[in-house]
């Protein structure tokens, strides 16, 4: 299985998909925590993939998206969007309605 | 004023003519840690208003100043924080 299949199963097979560096407890970059600290303040239940420890993972989910930087928040197979873009949803409020409307996240 | 500074501001100003632009050199906040390199000018925070962006989704936009940048990322550059607005 190619790298690039490897991610798109991981995608498929998770709702809420986080590519970061480090884990959600032990975040190893300020951005990667940004995302991971939002996520669990909506309570949203997501997996995560620490790319500091899986090189062919970490090249490759730039790839997969086109999309050079880490954080990445997949949601439904969907690209959502690196740290600027999470934070950016999270303050104005789409974030929360995005993921009850893709029905991840029970309406409160 | 750094040199990729430069470089990044004078292909964003050819590429999206923006209203506004601001680029700022972060690297210092990330010293030493993964990634940051000996030589700085690694971590950047940019602002741009821009028509280019009209009717963009915040991907859209931002896949535009990645893909305007990709020979910086290339060479070093690590992380760009970026707020793209349209007007």
């Amino acid at each position: 299985m190619s790298v690039q299949d490897t991610i798109r199963s991981q995608v498929d097979k998770n709702d809420v998909m986080l590519y970061m560096k480090g884990t959600p407890t032990f975040p190893q970059c300020g951005f990667s925590s940004v995302v991971s600290q939002i996520l669990n303040y909506l309570q949203v239940d997501y997996e995560s993939v620490n790319v500091l420890e899986d090189m062919e993972i970490r090249e490759g989910i730039k790839q997969f998206s086109n999309w050079p930087t880490i954080p990445q928040l997949y949601v439904k197979g969907e690209f959502v969007g690196g740290c600027d873009i999470v934070k950016e949803m999270f303050e104005e409020g789409e974030l929360k309605t995005y993921l009850i409307e893709k029905g991840v996240l029970a309406e409160a | 004023m750094t040199s990729r500074q430069n470089r990044i501001e004078v292909r964003l100003r050819a590429d999206f003519n923006p209203s506004d632009l601001k680029v700022v050199d972060e690297s210092h906040t990330h010293a030493g840690h993964a990634g940051a390199g000996d030589e700085g000018e690694s971590h950047f925070y940019v602002e741009i208003v821009s028509e280019a962006f009209a009717g963009k989704s915040r991907v859209e936009a931002q896949r535009m100043i990645n893909e305007a940048l990709r020979e910086e990322f290339d060479t070093g550059l690590h992380a760009l924080r970026m707020k793209t607005k349209a007007a």
